[in-house]
């Protein structure tokens, strides 16, 4: 599996979970489905923007990092669009794209020739 | 009468012994080391201006045995042309009837030296792996080395690993490597087949005589002399002998050695040559595996053993996806007060 293969499934399955978490504030839980939408976009879009990353900077900091910026940015403009749960959504959002930083360096085919042979 | 003391006549003797380049492109600059039937010396190429070295007979071979057994040796190099070899240059004969073949000129360690020192077992075992392909090489040309030996492993400053002293290889399948004979005579061949300086000073010797070897890197059947019957299996029991070498370099006695690892080495060294590895790749791919954390085959596991090896291969995953749910339910908890 490629580098950004990886970043998608990694970041979609992820945001899916972070989306459901959303059911234990009983405030926003009308808008569940659409929170879960939502997050699960957001998952995918940063998985598929780290894992490209991935393929071209070998370097597990800089993945991480760069997997934390784009978790946190992509968390804020949630958090701007509802103007409120600025730590709920990002701190979780920050994370969701370390990990996803973090995978798609360790792990994942970093050649595009093996997935299209495959 | 002054008598000459044994030092003068071991001097002079030496002086005489020594090889007369004269009328070759190479020029003399010290002895390395020696074998049976010839030794290795230091010279360099005048005509290319580098280092390299020659391996020549001692003696001038009136029967013209050794002189064949030395050509072959350089034949069977010349064939395995492979990063993990030294490569050969060029062979001829000497003004005085000695038969020579110069080739590269080995600077490093050799793997026991270096084993001394203090190097992760990965790095070490990345260098057995890349040994495992030479042989597999060499396997796959027909050849058997058949004197595998920490002591026969050259380790560069740039990662070089090469694999020497060929000398007593067998050739199995004739139609593989272009020499005239079928098989290596199994009688007085010792020697390198490539060195760096003082590479076999203080090696362990070759055994002489129908059992070529050195014990306990030899397999049984090659013990046995049983040399009709011996197979690629006869090195892949070297390997063994020198994965557990490279094992017991890297922890000290009191240190508990990786289980893994113990039973890949027994396994290769299987006194039953059915129950060892099939080919050196096999092995080879074995100890890629445990580097990878993955399973291999010499080393059954129950689940628990799964499960510990699949936490040490994710760890860090399992801590990045751990703490995130610890986060996640302190978010919860804290904001729901």
């Amino acid at each position: 599996m490629n580098k950004i293969t990886y970043g998608l499934i990694l970041g979609g399955i992820l945001g899916i979970f972070d989306g459901f978490t959303s059911w234990f504030t009983p405030a926003v839980r009308p808008q569940l489905m659409g929170i879960v939408l939502g997050s699960t976009f957001k998952g995918l879009l940063a998985g598929v923007l780290i894992g490209i990353f991935a393929r071209k900077v070998h370097s597990l900091g800089l993945g991480v990092l760069f997997g934390l910026g784009v978790g946190l940015l992509f968390a804020f403009f949630i958090a701007y669009m509802q103007r409120n749960y600025y730590v709920q959504i990002m701190v979780p959002g920050g994370l969701v794209g370390l990990i996803v930083g973090y995978a798609t360096q360790k792990y994942g085919d970093s050649s595009t020739a093996s997935a299209s042979l495959t | 009468m002054n008598w000459l003391s044994d030092e003068a006549i071991a001097r002079l003797r030496s002086a005489g012994a020594e090889p007369d380049l004269a009328g070759t492109r190479y020029r003399l600059i010290e002895r390395i080391a020696s074998g049976g039937m010839g030794s290795v010396y230091l010279a360099e190429d005048a005509m290319l201006g580098r280092r390299v070295a020659i391996k020549i007979l001692d003696v001038p071979d009136s029967s013209g045995d050794l002189a064949a057994r030395l050509q072959r040796e350089a034949h069977i190099l010349a064939s395995l042309e492979h990063p993990g070899i030294v490569p050969v240059h060029d062979a001829g004969t000497l003004a005085d009837g000695r038969v020579f073949y110069a080739m590269k000129f080995v600077e490093g360690e050799r793997l026991d030296r270096f084993s001394e020192r203090a190097s992760p077992l990965p790095s070490r075992l990345r260098i057995f792996q890349r040994i495992c392909d030479t042989v597999a090489f060499a396997h796959t040309r027909g050849v058997l080395h058949r004197d595998l030996k920490p002591e026969n492993i050259m380790t560069g400053p740039f990662g070089e690993v090469l694999v020497m002293d060929w000398g007593v290889a067998r050739i199995l399948r004739a139609n593989r490597i272009s020499t005239p004979a079928e098989t290596v005579h199994d009688q007085a061949c010792e020697g390198p087949g490539g060195f760096a300086a003082g590479s076999l000073r203080t090696a362990p010797k070759t055994a002489h005589g129908a059992v070529l070897g050195t014990p306990g890197y030899m397999a049984p059947e090659q013990a046995r002399g049983d040399v009709e019957h011996l197979d690629e299996r006869a090195d892949i029991y070297s390997l063994g002998a020198m994965l557990q070498f490279l094992i017991a370099a890297s922890f000290r006695s009191t240190q508990t050695t990786p289980r893994v690892l113990t039973a890949i080495a027994r396994k290769a060294m299987d006194t039953d040559p059915a129950g060892r590895y099939a080919s050196a790749s096999e092995l080879g791919h074995e100890i890629a595996r445990y580097l990878d954390g993955l399973p291999v085959r010499a080393y059954p596991e129950n689940a628990l053993q799964k499960i510990a090896r699949w936490v040490a291969r994710y760890r860090l995953a399992i801590v990045l996806v751990l703490t995130y749910l610890v986060v996640r339910a302190l978010l919860i908890f804290w904001f729901r007060r």
